[in-house]
């Protein structure tokens, strides 16, 4: 009884915060939503070609590749992002670029983070779409890489959930963007940070209304894709 | 199908240029400024009371120099002095302090400030330490807690409290590396606040410092109390330390003496001494510079030498850095 009352009493600050114009609820949401979703974009650069490699190419060791992704999708952010911190360090081998503690280096640690979620489900999109597709392209006259674009499009909806899954997993984590980030007030802090330091604080109200802003976050940008998904991919 | 993808492109164009677009502004507007950043790795018991929040803008209104702060706990902000990846330290646990100084990482210690750490307990006390010294407090929580009557919670996080339990444990006559083993010594591996909470929870013995427990106690209902408190052992004594530009030459060396000269100012003591007076009973941290000044700085400046002090002082010439103006 006691926890629902906290939890509602929570929504209601947390519709409070959202509405009252805060700006440092918004400041950070609005900075979680700009890093998380340039680490899924970086992602999508760089997975879909891997994806469609993957997919259109017949190649040795290709199995093992699709099980090193599909077994990364469970790597733990806090072991990445320690990874990433040796890395990244001043005294580490890319220390020379100062991209520890800023958003940037979140950004890229994120966009490792999610790379092999955007490879997995759009291999499994692209795999399931018609082979007759891509050969009716050449029919037609067009090149491989033309032939493959059109499967591409083709298998769009099932990329467009590897994108909303990819943005749902970078902006949820807590590990890359605390030990990359170092939560920074007003620089590198996003909401999963904020919430770890207000449960820290001991503001657990606090906490909650920023985890249901996070949810929102969430909730948003999906409603966003699935009216991309509507309009135009059918 | 043409039309639909170039949407479908089209999109990721618009959305990536607006991304980039907003990110390449921003940085131009940061870099058009000749302000520099200052990295401060510093303790989670004194960031998470705010007063650094209210040091950070003050200073920054003041000053030239934007501070990041990383709030880690003392472990890991000596880690990041060593590694170069903070410019200065703000950490509360004077014998790693000392390593930090003499294996040349840092240079240019003040101490800032201090409170206290203190024996928290539940009401009935099964152990009976209320109002014994410190040793003989631990030795009856040892008694009873292998009589199966009490439990010790401690932070084992290699914490600026965590280090000074150890140190307790072992003046007390403990060795710590088995009381870990022993059933009635749990180790939370959390922050204070958590650790109280645990130790709330189950009626248990803790170490814990005074800002984190005045601030836990304000609103919740709570089973713990002050057992043991005020004693030479428990002092608890806040020092920033530079990291030494000699050995590391990237840091914002200029930066971290400005600041240090910021903090041991007479305007940003009294903002620390006075800080959480109007939410708290008590103040959270009693300001150090002042006490340490004066000849007759009574019991606690004695007790601040006799726990944080090296060789007699609260950084030796050697270790200085020219900076010998901030130790008039």
């Amino acid at each position: 009884m006691n926890m629902i009352t906290e939890i509602v009493s929570s929504f209601f600050e947390a519709l409070n915060l959202v509405f009252s114009g805060d700006s440092f609820v918004i400041d950070i949401a609005l900075r979680s939503i700009y890093i998380s979703g340039f680490a899924t974009i970086l992602a999508l650069g760089f997975g879909i070609p891997i994806a469609m490699i993957i997919s259109f190419r017949e190649f040795f060791g290709k199995n093992i590749i699709k099980w090193i992704f599909n077994i990364s999708l469970g790597f733990p952010t806090v072991t990445l992002g320690l990874m990433l911190f040796l890395l990244f360090s001043r005294s580490g081998p890319l220390g020379v670029f100062g991209i520890l503690y800023t958003p940037t280096g979140i950004i890229i640690g994120q966009s490792i983070l999610v790379t092999p979620i955007m490879v997995s489900f759009s291999v499994s999109a692209l795999e399931s779409v018609n082979p007759e597709i891509r050969n009716l392209a050449k029919t037609l006259g067009a090149s491989d890489f033309q032939a493959s674009i059109m499967a591409l499009i083709e298998g769009a909806k099932g990329v467009s959930l590897a994108i909303v899954g990819s943005f749902n997993r970078a902006v949820s984590e807590l590990g890359i963007a605390l030990m990359i980030g170092g939560n920074i007030r007003g620089f590198t802090r996003v909401l999963t940070t904020t919430i770890a330091l207000e449960t820290r604080r001991g503001e657990i109200t606090q906490s909650i209304a920023i985890a249901i802003v996070l949810l929102f976050t969430i909730a948003g940008v999906n409603i966003v894709m699935s009216l991309i998904k509507r309009l135009w991919l059918r | 199908m043409n039309i639909k993808s170039n949407h479908f492109v089209l999109i990721f164009i618009i959305l990536g240029g607006l991304i980039s677009g907003y990110y390449i502004i921003s940085s131009l507007v940061t870099q058009e400024t000749d302000r520099t950043n200052l990295i401060i790795s510093t303790t989670t018991s004194i960031y998470d009371t705010g007063l650094l929040d209210v040091i950070e803008i003050d200073f920054e209104a003041k000053y030239a120099i934007d501070i990041l702060f990383i709030p880690v706990g003392t472990g890991q902000a000596i880690i990041h002095g060593q590694r170069g990846d903070s410019d200065l330290i703000l950490v509360h646990a004077p014998i790693r302090e000392y390593d930090f100084l003499v294996e040349d990482y840092g240079v240019v210690r003040k101490i800032i400030a201090y409170n206290f750490f203190i024996i928290i307990g539940s009401k009935d006390d099964p152990a009976g330490v209320k109002g014994r010294d410190i040793k003989d407090a631990l030795k009856h929580i040892v008694d009873s807690g292998r009589r199966g009557e009490s439990v010790w919670i401690s932070r084992g996080d290699d914490s600026g409290t965590h280090t000074r339990e150890k140190s307790l444990w072992k003046e007390a006559g403990f060795d710590v590396t088995s009381l870990v083993n022993e059933s009635w010594y749990l180790e939370a591996g959390a922050g204070m606040l958590s650790t109280l909470r645990l130790a709330n929870e189950k009626g248990a013995y803790t170490l814990s410092d005074t800002s984190t427990f005045q601030k836990f106690s304000k609103g919740t209902q709570i089973e713990l109390e002050i057992l043991v408190d005020q004693t030479k052992e428990l002092i608890n004594v806040y020092s920033v330390i530079a990291v030494n530009p000699d050995l590391i030459e990237w840091v914002n060396f200029e930066g971290a003496i400005q600041f240090i000269e910021y903090l041991i100012s007479e305007d940003t003591q009294d903002l620390i001494a006075n800080f959480g007076g109007d939410i708290f009973q008590k103040k959270l941290f009693s300001s150090a510079v002042e006490l340490l000044k004066s000849s007759s700085g009574g019991i606690e400046s004695q007790w601040i030498k006799d726990i944080a002090f090296l060789d007699g002082s609260e950084c030796p010439p050697q270790y200085r850095a020219g900076q010998n103006q901030l130790y008039d």
